[in-house]
């Protein structure tokens, strides 16, 4: 397939330029390997525009797919489709004016977002945060991962053809945001976490809900389980199939459940723990095949091990603040707002100006995401504002292994691995 | 100022200043982080070394500054990870803002592609031998570099091309 007979048959009326880039760069890729082109007889070849607007994208991504029957010889992955520039918002932003930004970003799991930009904040501008706030955040950022795995559970098993399993996990989801409503006030976009603490307590009704959830929901992990470890259906469609190997897992980049999937224990909560994840046990879980059934049962692992995580959480919740008390680093509290002057004076001082880190210091901090490394660089410049901030998404990394994953799969595999991979484009596209 | 390193990265900045003595410019802490600023054109030697002899295998990110001075305006900073011994190390280059020019990584860690596409689409800085450099966000046919600090927040009005919003009555 020449670009030329691309180019005729397309006649793109929108970003020319781009189309014809992207083209070129799908007819480029591999080009040492083959190029024994004797034309195509059988027109068995084709170029297949997989997106933006596919359902079984998960959002915005763009795939071009060049097909020689129904084997993919090659991909190419065009993203940019949400790119909202989120980076630049926050250089003209305070940090906690920018906080809900952070929600729209990876949306199946906001409070692992805020968490992450909050630690970032506290680390380069020096700031206590009280023990029960972080055992909140960490109560908060693993249902998250709860939640943001059963999505990519409903999703990967509809996309392998189950409709009724989207619906079972949802039902299990609407419990997180049950609780997220009781926690934060919101379902969705929560924005809880608070730099310097979050933003308000767990309430009673809320640990209710979240003890309640944490009874019931292994039980709900093994009719999971029951229904899918012995499918026949579901493993043919999964086993061997997206297989990133071992060896080539760390030069592609992979992180998170994808790269845990091919054997390395590279998770961020113990290689450098933040919050009080020293403190609790639990095991990351690996598997050696790296295809999409390695990838299920290590996220499956993962919410077995979050539930275990919350339970620790509850019994070592200590009593105390919720946020430092501290009127140049967080907010006051609301009851000092309302009832002194000092109170409503900081709180003006913080909305207007902000937390100001120290001139030029700089300063990375990475959480273990559901999908993979977080990590939000930041450069102060003194002000209330971040020189640079920069976000390391985990769905960014992994879309640039699934384009090399595809090659030599089966089209209508591409949905399963694309569901297998779990990408966010709202958190890859910034 | 005294650095609190830990046993690797005090052996990393050894080997570093051994092995390219005239080539390391810096070496700092901020908020627990390290930073190694070193020069342009050795970069890919440097990073080479770092993954062969020091075990930093894998690429984490790769992200440019913009450091709006007059000399040596953009910084880029390579993330890295030793997963031997559970080290984060920051790697910086600096370059000119006239024609900014580095030389690509990819042949060192071949995740390095779309980071320096990124690093590319939004400061416009080249890399050289890079095997596929486009923009990654933007479109082709944008011409500017919207995190440069010079770029409005609201953007250039008809900078990039907008569907027609009546597509019917065309």
């Amino acid at each position: 397939m020449k670009l030329t007979d691309i180019q005729d048959k397309v006649q793109s009326s929108f970003f020319k330029e781009h189309q014809k880039k992207l083209y070129q760069s799908l007819e480029d890729k591999h080009t040492t390997v083959e190029e024994l082109d004797d034309g195509d007889p059988l027109t068995t070849k084709m170029v297949l525009n997989m997106g933006p607007q596919h359902p079984a994208t998960h959002g915005v991504l763009r795939l071009v797919l060049q097909l020689d029957g129904e084997t993919i010889e090659k991909c190419k992955v065009d993203i940019g489709y949400l790119h909202r520039g989120v980076e630049k918002i926050a250089e003209n932003k305070t940090y906690q004016e920018f906080m809900p930004y952070t929600d729209r970003m990876d949306y199946l799991s906001p409070y692992s977002n805020n968490v992450a930009l909050c630690t970032a904040v506290e680390k380069i501008a020096n700031v206590e945060v009280p023990e029960r706030a972080h055992y909140i955040r960490m109560i908060g950022c693993e249902l998250a991962r709860i939640s943001s795995h059963l999505l990519w559970l409903g999703t990967m098993v509809m996309d392998a053809g189950a409709v009724s399993f989207f619906i079972w996990t949802f039902k299990e989801r609407e419990k997180i945001y049950d609780i997220m409503d009781r926690i934060a006030g919101h379902r969705f976009t929560v924005s809880h976490a608070r730099v310097g603490g979050v933003a308000n307590d767990i309430t009673d009704e809320a640990m209710a809900s979240i003890k309640e959830f944490v009874e019931t929901f292994p039980n709900e992990i093994r009719d999971y389980h029951k229904l899918l470890d012995r499918n026949r259906i579901f493993f043919d469609r999964n086993e061997a199939v997206g297989v990133l190997k071992t060896e080539d897992a760390l030069n592609s980049g992979a992180t998170g459940p994808v790269l845990r999937a091919t054997g390395y224990p590279l998770d961020i909560r113990k290689f450098s723990p933040y919050l009080r994840y020293n403190d609790v046990e639990f095991k990351v879980p690996t598997r050696l095949e790296g295809d999409n059934l390695a990838r299920y049962y290590v996220r499956m692992e993962e919410m077995s091990e979050s539930i275990r995580i919350i339970r620790q959480c509850i019994d070592k919740l200590p009593t105390g603040p919720i946020r430092t008390d501290n009127a140049k680093q967080a907010y006051p509290s609301k009851d000092e707002v309302y009832y002194s002057m000092e109170g409503m004076i900081h709180d003006f001082m913080m909305t207007d100006t902000g937390i100001c880190p120290p001139d030029g210091a700089e300063a990375y901090h990475a959480v273990e995401s559901p999908k993979g490394e977080l990590g939000y660089y930041i450069q102060s410049d003194g002000t209330g504002h971040p020189w640079r901030l920069k976000i390391n998404a985990p769905s960014f990394t992994n879309l640039q292994v699934l384009e090399n994953m595809l090659d030599g799969e089966m089209v209508a595999d591409t949905v399963v691995i694309i569901g297998g991979v779990d990408p966010v484009l709202g958190e890859a596209d910034k | 100022m005294s650095l609190e390193l830990s046993e690797h990265l005090q052996n990393t900045v050894e080997s570093l200043t051994e092995t390219f003595s005239d080539k390391v410019l810096n070496v700092y802490q901020s908020s627990g982080d390290t930073f190694v600023l070193v020069d342009a054109d050795s970069v890919v030697d440097i990073c080479k070394h770092l993954k062969k002899e020091l075990h930093y295998v894998y690429l984490s990110d790769i992200f440019a500054i913009d450091r709006y001075t007059s000399e040596e305006r953009f910084e880029v900073v390579y993330n890295l990870l030793s997963l031997k011994n559970p080290t984060r190390l920051f790697l910086k280059v600096r370059c000119e803002e006239e024609s900014p020019e580095l030389d690509s990584v990819t042949g060192v860690w071949p995740s390095a592609s779309w980071n320096e596409r990124e690093v590319f689409d939004m400061f416009g800085i080249h890399f050289r031998n890079h095997p596929d450099l486009r923009r990654i966000y933007m479109p082709e046919d944008f011409q500017y570099y919207p995190l440069r600090k010079e770029f409005p927040l609201l953007g250039i009005p008809g900078s990039i091309e907008l569907p027609s919003s009546t597509p019917d009555t065309e």
